[in-house]
């Protein structure tokens, strides 16, 4: 048994450090108050969280290679009005795959400008959240988008029925990260997504296709931001233009507190979930105990800074270095 | 004791344990006033920790250190340089937007009122130090536009801004050329004249011999001993650092030849080199000799689909091909083992096994799966081949030595099987005993039939391993020695242009 110093808790704490804090979050709430573990209120959580999950696990992949995307708010409001105004044009068996092909395509495009033309993820992204809700405002006229028949329509399934007792938004959130996580674990596809943003250069002298991986990381990120899309507007059959609005930034900071280094090549999908599960859970142990909604953005940026210094710390073996 | 005679710098029983090593075990040398005082030690017998907390970047567990005999605590970088100690990186740190002034007081800019830099006293005074080191660049000339030699320098007229006791040297030619290495050693006992006493670590023997009056070894973060260099010679060096000796001489012994594996006729590449052709037979080791810059790198790079050449032919096997990416390169069955092994070679924090089987684990599936037990056996397969030590396949490739490193690299293209390797570079920054079994490997990858190209800018590597040896000038490939035609003078003349005819 090894002896319990500051370099071995660093250790377990570079590894383990999400689950730990994962728990000790849920501990305190818990004793805060007893309703925080009554299943309802776990299940109410996750429910709540499955959209922004759902964004989360594609993000996942563009940041492990490297990248970033800032758009997935912008975009899943793109995708939310696109398919509620083509569902009563064209119908919702129509609407679903032409909503997921738009997406696809915006998320093609940042593809090739990140991937084919190299440019930085962070600026092309950027420039995309603007001109996406710029699109989608175009799309829209600018006026909140309804379903005219909402008893009339099966389109409600998605974001408001239950299988076997759980709500569909949890289905597809697990279902997608079971699958996602093993394309990301156990492909070839998933080694080279972390060997590009591990080490891009040293990549293409191994002969794989960096743009090509890029390319499939953001229409990865995009069919994410797709179904994201469809839950949202199958949830409440209408919405407005900004329903994701400033979603990119709780989806980074569910992604960056599951342990993925922004610098690319670490992070998995599984703890990615935990990081998005920890959000909830504390966005809803504050509002149980008592805190204004509004603290939230504040407590939540705290936890951040909290969790990236532990992350570096940890990484040198101390809480603070002159170098790196 | 008289004041001259005092060492400059003294470590006495220094230890610095890390979780699990013991990085320096006791550590004791001196270095006097005027002295050059070689630090020799294969990598991770614990130099570049020893520096560290010479340049207080760690602190010793154990020991103490004394400047002019007076004990003395490096807190950190800034206060080592104050007390007197400055370390000249491997990889240097200069902010490459700034002028060479403001890189030599970063830190410590002349001020008038109100915080405002004193441009005219930082000028004149950065202009006086550069020109003690005969510098031919002006103090206000970008960083970034300046050659590594140069940069270098500006590194080491930083050091003589404070009046440095000891400066210590980190593998300081690794990427310059003779005529520069010259230069810096002029620098040097400059230096010393002045009495400043010099720590020169490097691997290559015979710069400590022409440089350094005592050679301090290490090894497994011991010191092995002291060594007076006129006493002593590399074979002694050479095993006290490894424990055993050496064989670094020619002995090549020409294997059976093959058919031509790689052809090349007129093939350019813009400015970069002209009309060059060559060809290698399978079972035979092609060495490309030059300088740094002569294009030896980009020819590889073309064969490896990385640059695009703008005139000339490729053959494989007699057939005429295009390389438009590595992937082309890698179905045609030519690898190519780079230059900078962290940079391009290796994803560090991946573990063993993925960097060595990533350029082909797209083959190595069961179903769509990648197949751990497919890519074990190879990992298992090329660590026994090559006698990689590490604790297991697990381990992140970034935590072995550099020499181990460079063999997972060398195990990643061998085990594609090859057609044609190119090895470039295959020892940079790799210690002399990983240096000779990785010469003796390439040897024996020839005689199993490997067609291999090797690129060095080191003499005593490209003599002792190559069938023939390609001498190359600005782009230009000037001559290919056999064997029996080669000598140390005649490249020497053919890589520096003389007798080329015409002038690039």
């Amino acid at each position: 048994m090894a002896a319990l110093t500051w370099s071995n808790i660093t250790q377990v704490l570079a590894k383990q450090g999400i689950l730990i804090a994962f728990a000790l979050f849920m501990f305190g709430f818990a004793l805060a108050n007893a309703r925080f573990l009554d299943i309802d209120n776990v299940l109410g959580v996750v429910r709540s969280s499955a959209i922004l999950g759902v964004m989360a696990l594609g993000v996942t992949f563009v940041v492990i290679s490297g990248n970033l995307d800032l758009s997935v708010g912008s975009m899943m409001s793109f995708s939310t009005i696109v398919v509620l105004d083509l569902h009563d044009k064209i119908g919702p068996a129509l609407a679903i795959p032409a909503m997921f092909a738009l997406t696809l395509c915006l998320g093609a495009l940042i593809g090739f400008l990140v991937g084919y033309l190299r440019l930085n993820s962070l600026i092309v992204t950027l420039g995309m959240l603007s001109a996406i809700h710029g699109l989608t405002l175009t799309w829209s006229g600018g006026k909140n988008m309804d379903i005219a028949d909402k008893q009339g329509t099966w389109f409600g399934i998605f974001g408001q029925d239950e299988m076997l007792g759980v709500p569909v938004p949890i289905l597809v959130f697990v279902l997608l990260a079971v699958v996602l996580s093993v394309l990301l674990a156990r492909t070839p596809f998933g080694r080279k997504v972390y060997a590009v943003g591990g080490n891009g250069t040293a990549a293409t002298f191994s002969g794989i296709p960096r743009a090509r991986i890029v390319f499939c990381t953001y229409l990865i990120s995009a069919f994410c931001v797709a179904c994201a899309g469809l839950l949202q507007a199958s949830r409440s059959l209408g919405s407005q233009n900004t329903v994701g609005q400033g979603l990119e930034l709780e989806v980074l900071a569910a992604v960056i507190l599951g342990g993925a280094s922004l610098l690319g090549g670490s992070g998995t999908v599984f703890k990615t979930v935990i990081g998005v599960l920890i959000l909830g859970f504390i966005q809803n142990g504050l509002l149980l105990v008592g805190l204004e909604f509004y603290v939230q953005y504040v407590v939540t940026w705290v936890i951040i800074i909290l969790a990236v210094w532990l992350d570096v710390a940890a990484k040198r073996g101390r809480l603070w270095s002159p170098i790196a | 004791m008289t004041t001259e005679s005092k060492p400059a710098l003294r470590l006495s029983g220094i230890v610095k344990t890390f979780p699990g090593v013991r990085a320096l075990d006791g550590v004791s040398f001196d270095v006097r006033p005027g002295e050059v005082h070689a630090l020799l030690g294969e990598n991770g017998a614990g130099k570049s920790t020893l520096m560290k907390v010479l340049a207080g970047i760690h602190q010793p567990n154990e020991g103490a250190i004394f400047i002019e005999e007076e004990k003395v605590v490096m807190r950190n970088p800034l206060d080592a340089k104050a007390k007197g100690v400055v370390l000249i990186h491997q990889e240097l740190s200069l902010a490459e937007e700034l002028s060479a002034a403001e890189n030599i007081y970063l830190g410590e800019l002349p001020r008038k009122s109100f915080g405002r830099v004193d441009w005219a006293t930082l000028y004149d005074r950065a202009g006086g130090i550069l020109k003690r080191l005969n510098c031919s660049f002006g103090p206000k000339t970008i960083v970034g536009d300046l050659s590594i030699a140069n940069k270098q320098m500006v590194e080491i007229a930083r050091a003589l801004t404070v009046d440095a006791k000891a400066v210590i040297f980190d593998e300081p030619t690794a990427s310059l050329t003779d005529a520069e290495k010259v230069v810096l050693f002029d620098v040097i006992r400059d230096l010393t004249a002045r009495g400043v006493g010099i720590v020169y670590i490097s691997h290559r023997m015979d710069e400590i011999f022409t440089l350094s009056d005592r050679i301090s070894v290490l090894r497994d973060g011991a010191h092995r001993g002291t060594l007076i260099t006129k006493e002593t010679d590399e074979d002694e060096v050479t095993k006290l650092m490894i424990g055993r000796s050496l064989d670094l001489t020619r002995n090549i012994v020409a294997g059976e030849l093959g058919p031509v594996a790689i052809e090349v006729q007129g093939l350019s590449c813009g400015k970069l080199y002209r009309d060059v052709g060559f060809e290698v037979r399978a079972g035979e080791v092609l060495g490309f000799y030059g300088l740094v810059g002569a294009g030896r790198t980009e020819i590889a790079e073309t064969l490896f689909g990385l640059r695009a050449p703008s005139a000339g032919e490729i053959r494989v096997d007699g057939q005429a091909v295009t390389i438009r990416s590595p992937g082309d390169a890698i179905r045609l069955g030519i690898s190519l083992v780079p230059e900078s092994r962290k940079e391009q070679g290796l994803i560090l924090g991946m573990s063993c096994k993925d960097n060595m089987t990533l350029p082909q684990v797209g083959d190595l599936t069961a179903g769509p799966f990648v197949s751990d037990g497919a890519e074990i056996a190879i990992f298992d397969q090329y660590r026994d081949k090559l006698a990689i030590k590490t604790p297991g396949w697990r381990q992140a490739v970034g935590n072995l030595s550099g020499g181990n490193q460079q063999k997972i690299v060398i195990g990643k293209w061998l085990s594609m099987q090859p057609k044609v390797l190119i090895v470039d570079e295959p020892t940079r920054g790799i210690d002399v005993g990983s240096k000779s079994e990785i010469h003796a490997l390439i040897r024996d990858l020839a005689k199993q039939g490997y067609a291999v190209i090797v690129i060095s800018s080191e003499m005593p590597e490209v003599l002792s391993v190559s069938d023939r040896i390609a001498a190359m000038y600005h782009g230009q490939l000037m001559r290919i020695f056999t064997a029996a035609e080669v000598s140390e003078d005649s490249l020497v003349q053919a890589i520096s242009g003389i007798g080329a005819g015409k002038v690039a």
